[in-house]
């Protein structure tokens, strides 16, 4: 291998040595070139640039010898693009070779040319790539397909001005060579899926594709394919809608025998197809589960550890869905030893979901012995999962026990879990506070460190002041050390609990409260700052009320919030056998429009309707939320939104994250410094930064009053999620409008549900919604006043570009541009209320 | 599909590059390899084999030390660009005859022929050993294999089996023979992988193999092969199958195995192609005799001091050895000196106390069925223990290989080869091997 300083030498050596083999002809010149070839070749491997060997290359690549072809093939096609005038040089013998007695050389020379990827030289392609088509040898066939999409890539209209979409048609339902067939297809569903947008005819082609004689096609030779072929197929057919259920049991029959197959992909491909077809039969898809089970075991256990981990994966997604199915499989949930972290993490999860009455004793005990293991994020991640089952209600006094003895390890990162844990159980059974304050109250705060659990730790202290003897003087010696406390949410959870202990015990508490309050008034921190004062104001108000503020009586949490709305959920099962598995997002989060690919193929909307039967639908599934990936923070933050909502008091929620309500303040600040330089509608906007800032959400009623426009809307409009899908997938797109959003708008996003409220204050209702920061996306209906004429909108955000984009489809297309314009005047307003 | 395949070195050098879609940046496999390396701050944790940076997803598998990575923009189905670029591994292996970095360096140019034939524009096309055979035109230049590590699963019959001949499975399958003409060889290698969990009294909590009949065919004409299994072998839960039966729980073929006599007298038939490839993965947590007990005991002998021992059983027939067993147990953090004790000096036992992940190692190269091995390890703390002990260390893990044996008692009765001419009979080779994939005690 060259090292680097010398490769320019080498280069001019390289070259010298080919100019004197370019014409010769003697023996064991083909060997001498071979050499030269390949020391090239391996320059542009590490990345040496030897472009400026080409027209070198060129000369010494008439020859009959295919090793030296190939290689100069490769080099060509490497540096063809940015050499444009000397790929010129090679299209004379590329196309000699395409007319060549041995159809190898053919194929070869077909593929080096569509490779060259310059935009001046597609005439030249036409016609190689027609007779390519039509070539009697199937490897030249198979060369000549992929070659259009290569063309169609470098002049899409070259391509489509020879018609060579409507020969790939033919090709892929006459062609004997499965290959061919195979490669049509890919070629034909990349070319309609990107004409499609601007297409309708397009659009129809794709849509044929999933035709009933297309499909049948395929299947009926489906055994005769490669196996990745295999898998193009089966994808395609998930695609396809069944006329009727026998239908359906015809095709699960003919690909039963797919599930055995050792090829991982197959294997997940035809567990789509199975899933996708059975939606709409309820046992039906439960015996699908059933069914795919073990296959999908064997697969992880079989293959390497990466192929294992995409099959986990996906098994993963279906434990989530139905855990109930997977209850007795616990077992293969079970950790090995070495296993890498990525699997440990989605086997945790699986065995909190398969939790049960009888397996959970089993399951527990297995958790417990990981918590003591030396893989510490592992350890860490346990402790959570044996706090989950707890909160799924199954068996929890002989959990709550468990999670008492991790408070005894002594390990400081299993206490600090354990506590966070211990917090949100006692909101959720308030009846063990007994049990789990003695333990708690021997827990030494020095030995806690951690911010999330030195907040749980002081809010049960504030919490339960009248039941820990000592908690006024832990709490005043907290007061003490404010200075050394770093986390502005351990902070603000001190200011709190001092308030509570208070009420409870005034006269222990009085100097610790004072301290604190004094402390916090003097905090850098905003928010410290401001919570400070906004309670030292309250108690001058008066006490009674200052308590009702600040330590209301509280229910019990009877359900905690999922991280991921249902909608998600759905839409990434939609997405099965794609990396929308592996990442847990739906593709829109991840792929830019340009390459969602042939995935965006189903409908839009094809899961909206699913929304009841996740399980976890307990929240209302209209809302925006961030997917965090630490799920007990964001529980909690979402179950405290809950609570603003129901008492008027965030505050005394017991987890306000320190980080979030830094970027809430920031960004009211940023709101308040553009309101000052713009000069108008300062007041109010200043005015929802309070808001926001203490969660109350006033702006609900105040939207300003329309000027009236020229279109009014039904104030009451209903629409089932079901006829919105039905409607959506049959009306045409009808107007498709980008436009900004005003800064204001984009700030108010922050807050949840903020903009459907404002929306709905205009007459235009959500249906669905979701999205993480920055894409948000969002479903809107309205309804014509007086008359039964329905718009429906899809909006897509982007909050860090302030840009969005809007779709109509309207049952009244001629009102559509008025209604635009209504849907957009709505928006403008958002954030300026 | 895929827009970029790459194989790096261990230590992130592109040994092969191909883009086929330009659509990602060139820079690609630097981004890659950093990402790779730096996971996560400490470096503990390995990057998932899939993961998305800018818009870029990037797959990766590891094989012998190499890194094969396919990268793209689209969304895709992982498991299929996951087992293609193993399948590439294999078909370079198949090639090539060894597969590693030296190999890989030394025939990049052959690879580049195989990489244009399996992927084009992004696009898989054949996988198959024997197909590309008439499109690749560089012979392979081998490389002394004999001075290689040995590599996978394979390496294990050089070692444990004499009468093998060493060379035969680093054999290209277009090499040529020095002698010119071709052995004729068949090899069928019954892998099975075991994971046991032991409780802390012994018993048995979980238990599961995992295997693969492999086969690695250098026969010319492709004649039919027929692989007898056990009769009394039966899948998925059976209510009549007796004690003594064979029961999977589950298993999977290779798309060339006919199953048309498999339901009657478990008698697989096929054409084998060319090169490696599993015939038939299974799985079976139906109980098994583990091949080894473990026994291990720690305690607190004084107040910075302890005291491990550990006692292995090799349950298996005494004309049979485990290889290159290694046993290891986590110990107290604190832990800063240990001192070894073994019941009875033999060679190729060692000891050691890796400091920096505190952790105790004891690797036996051979263990004879029916022996019992015991280790005493006297700990010394540099800090009082707060908790409890046992919570501190452990579990004991093992890992070994032992081959000719097979813990399902899954077997190969017998593998005829349909051939015409009788004048002269291809090598047969049938191994079985088990290896340790889980296999831990808790304390």
């Amino acid at each position: 291998m060259l090292t680097s300083f010398n490769w320019k030498s080498e280069v001019t050596d390289l070259r010298s040595q080919l100019r004197q083999l370019a014409g010769s002809r003697a023996p064991g010149a083909d060997d001498a070139k071979r050499d030269l070839f390949k020391k090239v070749i391996s320059n542009m491997t590490i990345g040496i640039d030897v472009s400026s060997l080409f027209g070198e290359m060129v000369m010494c690549s008439a020859t009959s010898d295919i090793v030296l072809k190939k290689m100069c093939y490769l080099y060509v096609g490497n540096y063809a693009k940015v050499n444009p005038d000397l790929a010129l040089l090679t299209i004379n013998f590329l196309q000699r070779d395409c007319k060549d007695d041995d159809p190898m050389i053919r194929g070869l020379a077909l593929r080096s040319l569509c490779s060259l990827r310059v935009a001046n030289l597609v005439e030249y392609l036409v016609g190689p790539l027609g007779s390519g088509l039509k070539d009697n040898n199937s490897y030249v066939r198979t060369v000549a397909v992929i070659g259009v999409v290569k063309l169609y890539h470098i002049s899409a209209s070259t391509c489509l001005d020879a018609d060579f979409p409507a020969t790939l048609k033919h090709l892929m339902l006459n062609d004997p060579d499965t290959q061919v067939v195979a490669n049509c297809l890919s070629a034909l569903q990349e070319i309609w899926t990107l004409e499609s947008t601007s297409s309708e005819e397009a659009a129809k082609e794709r849509e044929t594709l999933v035709s009933k004689p297309v499909i049948y096609y395929l299947l009926n030779r489906i055994k005769e394919f490669s196996e990745w072929a295999q898998c193009l197929v089966l994808e395609l057919v998930a695609k396809y809608i069944p006329s009727d259920n026998s239908e359906i049991f015809d095709i699960m029959n003919l690909l039963e025998d797919r599930l055995q197959h050792a090829n991982g992909a197959v294997v997940l491909a035809t567990s789509k197809v199975f899933l996708h077809l059975t939606l709409s039969m309820a046992d039906v898809h439960q015996q699908v589960y059933e069914r795919i089970k073990a296959p999908l075991l064997t697969q992880v256990s079989a293959g390497s550890p990466e192929q294992s981990y995409a099959v986990l994966s996906h098994l993963h997604l279906l434990v989530m869905r139905a855990p109930y199915i997977f209850s007795s499989d616990y077992k293969h949930f079970y950790c090995q030893y070495n296993e890498p972290s990525y699997v440990k993490k989605l086997k945790l999860e699986m065995l909190t979901a398969v939790a049960n009455e009888s397996n959970t004793y089993d399951i527990v005990t297995e958790l417990c012995e990981y918590a003591a293991n030396v893989d510490i994020p592992i350890a860490r991640e346990s402790i959570r999962a044996v706090g989950k089952i707890a909160l799924q209600q199954y068996d929890v006094n002989a959990i709550v026990d468990r999670l008492l003895q991790f408070l005894e390890m002594e390990k400081d990162y299993v206490t600090c879990e354990a506590l966070v844990l211990v917090k949100d159980l006692l909101r959720k059974y308030p009846q063990w506070s007994q049990d789990c304050i003695a333990v708690v109250g021997n827990i030494s705060s020095k030995n806690v460190q951690e911010p999330k659990a030195k907040a749980a730790l002081i809010w049960m202290l504030g919490e339960y002041s009248q039941d820990m003897p000592d908690a006024p003087y832990v709490l005043e010696s907290l007061v003490e050390n404010w200075d050394e406390e770093h986390s502005a949410e351990v902070r603000l959870h001190l200011l709190t609990a001092v308030m509570k202990c208070f009420f409870k015990r005034a006269p222990e508490t009085q100097k610790a409260l004072g301290a604190g309050l004094a402390a916090g008034l003097a905090d850098f921190h905003q928010d410290v700052h401001d919570r400070a004062l906004f309670y030292y104001r309250l108690l001058q108000y008066k006490v009674s009320v200052a308590e009702s503020v600040v330590n209301p009586p509280k229910q019990a949490v009877s359900v905690f919030a999922d991280s991921q709305s249902s909608e998600i959920k759905d839409r990434i099962f939609d997405e099965f056998n794609s990396l929308s598995v592996i990442y847990q997002k739906p593709s829109y989060m991840f792929t830019d429009k340009e390459h969602r690919g042939t995935f965006e193929f189903s409908d839009e909307l094809a899961n909206l309707t699913i929304n009841a039967e996740a399980g976890d639908s307990a929240v209302p599934a209209q809302r925006v939320e961030a997917n965090d990936n630490d799920l007990l923070l964001s529980i909690t933050e979402k179950e405290e939104g809950r609570d603003a909502a129901s008492n008027g008091s965030a505050y005394s929620a017991p987890s306000y994250d320190g980080a979030s309500a830094t970027s809430a303040a920031s960004q009211s600040l940023a709101d308040l410094a553009f309101s000052s330089t713009s000069g108008s509608g300062q007041a109010p906007a200043s005015s929802f930064a309070i808001d926001d800032l203490l969660g109350l959400d006033f702006s609900v009623g105040a939207a300003a009053t329309p000027t009236p426009p020229p279109l009014s809307l039904n104030p009451k409009a209903v629409l089932d999620p079901g006829t919105f899908q039905q409607k959506w997938r049959q009306l045409p797109l009808s107007l498709s409008e980008d436009f900004s959003l005003s800064p204001q708008g984009v700030a108010a996003l922050a807050t949840s549900n903020a903009l459907l409220r404002h929306m709905q204050s205009h007459s235009i209702h959500c249906i669905a919604s979701g999205g993480q920061s920055p894409n948000f996306k969002f479903f809107f209906f309205a309804q014509k006043a007086e008359s039964a004429s329905i718009y429906l909108v899809e909006l897509l955000i982007n909050s860090s570009s302030a840009k969005s984009q809007i779709k109509i489809k309207a049952d009244d297309q001629s009102t559509s541009q008025a209604f635009s314009t209504l849907f957009q005047s709505a928006l403008s307003k958002f954030g300026t209320a | 599909m895929i827009s970029q395949l790459f194989v790096l070195s261990q230590r992130g050098d592109n040994i092969v590059f191909r883009d086929y879609s330009r659509d990602v940046h060139k820079a690609s496999a630097e981004t890659f390899f950093r990402k790779v390396k730096f996971w996560n701050d400490d470096g503990e944790e390995d990057a998932p084999p899939v993961f998305n940076v800018d818009g870029v997803n990037y797959f990766h598998v590891k094989v012998a030390g190499l890194l094969f990575v396919a990268t793209n923009r689209v969304n895709v189905s992982p498991s299929l660009v996951l087992e293609l670029l193993q399948r590439i591994a294999r078909l370079i292996k198949d090639y090539l005859g060894v597969l590693n970095e030296d190999s890989l360096r030394k025939n990049f140019v052959l690879v580049y022929e195989l990489l244009d034939e399996v992927i084009d524009f992004g696009y898989a096309q054949t996988t198959s050993t024997e197909l590309l055979k008439s499109y690749i035109f560089n012979e392979p230049i081998m490389i002394d294999s004999a001075v290689m590590p040995p590599l996978g699963a394979a390496s294990i019959f050089v070692k444990g089996n004499k009468r093998m001949p060493g060379t035969v499975i680093t054999k290209s399958v277009v090499a040529n023979e020095p002698g010119g003409r071709k052995r004729e060889e068949i090899f069928v290698d019954v892998i099975e992988k075991i994971s046991v969990t032991f409780n802390s009294s012994g018993y048995i909590l979980t238990s599961e193999i995992d295997g693969t009949i492999q086969m690695k065919s250098y026969l010319t004409g492709n004649p039919e092969i027929r692989l007898a299994l056990n009769e009394d072998l039966s899948i998925g839960r059976s209510d009549y199958a007796s004690s003594t039966a064979v029961i999977l729980d589950d298993c999977n073929f290779h798309e060339s195995v006919h199953l048309d006599s498999f339901d009657t007298d478990r008698t697989l038939s096929l054409v084998p192609p060319d090169g490696e490839f599993p015939v038939m993965n299974y799985r079976m947590t139906q109980p098994f005799k583990p091949p080894f007990r473990i026994n291990a005991l720690l305690e607190e002998t004084g107040p910075l001091k302890a005291e491990v021992i550990i006692k292995v059983c090799a349950d298996f027939n005494p004309s049979i050895n485990a290889n290159t067993v290694l046993v290891q147990m986590p110990v107290p953090k604190f832990t800063n000196r240990v001192n070894f004790e073994l019941d009875h000096e033999s060679v190729g036992n060692t000891t050691d106390f890796k400091e920096a992940n505190k952790r105790l190692e004891w690797s036996i190269k051979k263990v004879v069925g029916g022996a019992e091995l015991t280790l005493r390890a006297k700990l010394t703390f540099s800090q009082e223990l707060l908790g409890n002990i046992m919570k501190e260390a452990g579990p004991v893990s093992m890992t070994f290989d032992i081959p000719m044996y097979h813990a399902s008692r899954l077997q190969v009765k017998y593998l005829q080869i349909a051939k015409k001419s009788k004048a002269h009979n291809p090598y047969r080779w049938v191994r079985y091997v088990t290896q340790a994939n889980s296999y831990v005690a808790r304390l």
